[in-house]
C-alpha cells in the first residue's frame, strides 16, 4: 500500500511529467489561457492516460510479451492511444457540447500528447504490474491536470498584470512555465523510489 | 513466420478496436447538433437574412461550424457577446459589412405611391405586411421586425423605414448602463 502510495505522489510531484520530464509540453503552453477549459482539458486527458495505460499494459502483457513481439510495442501503443482518444472523443461530444467546442482542436490532439504514450512506455520499461501501471498513469495525468490548472490560473492572472512590453503574451508564459518547473525542482528528494 | 504472427496479431487488436469505436459511434450518436440550437435560441429570430443566410436557423448551424460570429445585425454587439461566451471565445466587434445602426424602425409604407404589386409582402419573413393583387398594401407595424427586406423588392420605392419614437410607452430605463464609480 505504501509503496502505491510513494508512487502516486512521486509520479505527481517529484518526476512531474509536465515540469521535470518534460512531457506533454504542447497541451501545457496550448490548452492554459483559461482555467474552464484547461479543467475539461485534465479530465479528458486523465481519462485518456489511466485507460491507455491499462489498455497498454494488458496488450503488452498478455500478447507483446508471449509472442516475443517487443519490437512492436510503440506502434502498438500508438495505435491503443488512438483508440482511447477517439472514444474519449466521442463521449466528450456526447454529453458536454460547449466542452467539445472549447477544447477543439486539442482533444483529437491528445493522441499527438507524448505523456500519454510516455506514460505507456515507461509502464513496460520500468515493468510495473498491472495495478502501478494503472496508478502511474493516473498519477502521472493528475500531476498533468495540477500544474496545467495552476499554470492556467496565473495566465489569467497574468492577462490583467501589468508587464512590462516586450514580456507581454507569449513570453510571460514561457517564463511562468520555467519557474514553475524551477519550483517543481524543489520537490527532489521528496520520495525516494 | 514470425512475421506473419505479427501481421495477425496486429491486425487482430486493429479489428478488435475497430469494432470497438463502431460500438462506440452507434452508442454515443449525437444526434442534431446540441450547440446549434442553443446559438439559435441567442438569435433575434428575425429571419432578416442579413447575415447572407436564409435565416436564423441556418446561421447558427454556420456559426457551430465555425462561422464569424459577428454577423447578426439585428443582435448586435449583445448577441454577439452572448455566443461568444456560449462558445467559448473571445466576442469580437461586428463585422463592418453588417454594421447597420441599431436604432429600432419599422417599415412604412407611402400609400399614395403603393401600385399593389404584392412583391413586398413576398420579402417579408414574417408576414407583417396586409393587401392584395392592385390593392394598397399596409405594414401592421407590432409585427414589423425591421429588417428592411421589404424596401429593395419595391418597384415604385414607397416602402421606407421610420425609427420608432421613443415615448412613454416604450421607454426602458437602462439602469445596468449608467456608470457608477466610488469616489475617494
Amino acid at each position: 500500500m505504501t509503496d502505491y502510495l510513494l508512487l502516486l505522489i512521486g509520479t505527481v510531484l517529484v518526476n512531474n511529467f509536465v515540469l521535470v520530464k518534460f512531457l506533454g509540453l504542447c497541451p501545457f503552453m496550448g490548452v492554459s489561457s483559461k482555467v474552464e477549459t484547461a479543467i475539461g482539458m485534465s479530465f479528458a486527458t486523465t481519462f485518456v492516460m489511466t485507460l491507455a495505460s491499462l489498455l497498454s499494459y494488458l496488450v503488452d502483457t498478455y500478447l507483446l510479451e508471449p509472442l516475443s513481439l517487443q519490437y512492436l510495442t510503440t506502434m502498438t501503443f500508438i495505435l491503443v492511444i488512438a483508440v482511447v482518444v477517439q472514444f474519449t472523443e466521442m463521449v466528450v461530444h456526447k454529453t458536454s457540447a460547449n466542452l467539445y467546442r472549447s477544447l477543439g482542436i486539442f482533444l483529437p490532439l491528445i493522441t499527438s500528447n507524448c505523456a500519454v504514450l510516455g506514460v505507456a512506455l515507461l509502464n513496460t520499461y520500468e515493468k510495473h504490474n498491472f495495478l502501478e501501471s494503472i496508478i502511474y498513469g493516473f498519477s502521472a495525468a493528475l500531476g498533468f491536470s495540477l500544474v496545467l490548472v495552476m499554470f492556467s490560473a496565473m495566465r489569467e492572472k497574468l492577462a490583467n498584470a501589468d508587464v512590462p512590453k516586450p514580456f507581454k503574451g507569449s513570453a510571460i508564459a514561457m517564463i511562468t512555465a520555467g519557474l514553475m518547473s524551477l519550483a517543481f525542482m524543489g520537490f527532489t528528494g521528496l520520495v525516494k523510489l | 513466420m514470425t512475421v506473419l504472427i505479427a501481421i495477425l496479431v496486429v491486425g487482430l487488436i486493429s479489428l478488435a478496436f475497430g469494432a470497438l469505436l463502431g460500438f462506440a459511434s452507434v452508442k454515443f450518436k449525437v444526434e442534431g447538433d446540441p450547440l446549434a440550437e442553443q446559438i439559435d435560441a441567442i438569435l433575434p429570430q428575425t429571419q432578416c437574412g442579413q447575415c447572407g443566410y436564409p435565416g436564423c436557423k441556418p446561421y447558427a448551424d454556420a456559426v457551430a461550424n465555425g462561422e464569424a460570429i459577428n454577423k447578426c445585425a439585428p443582435g448586435g454587439d449583445d448577441t454577439i457577446k452572448k455566443i461568444a461566451d456560449l462558445m467559448g471565445v473571445e466576442p469580437i466587434a461586428m463585422d463592418e459589412a453588417h454594421e447597420t445602426d441599431n436604432t429600432p424602425k419599422v417599415a412604412f409604407i407611402i400609400e399614395e405611391d403603393c401600385i399593389g404589386c404584392t412583391k413586398c409582402i413576398q420579402a417579408c419573413p414574417v408576414d407583417a405586411i396586409i393587401g392584395t393583387t392592385k390593392q394598397m398594401h399596409t405594414i401592421i407595424a407590432d409585427e414589423c421586425t425591421g429588417c428592411d427586406l421589404c424596401v429593395a423588392p419595391c418597384p415604385v420605392d414607397c416602402i421606407e423605414m421610420r425609427p420608432i419614437p421613443q415615448t412613454t410607452r416604450n421607454w426602458q430605463w437602462d439602469l445596468a448602463n449608467i456608470p457608477v464609480t466610488q469616489i475617494d
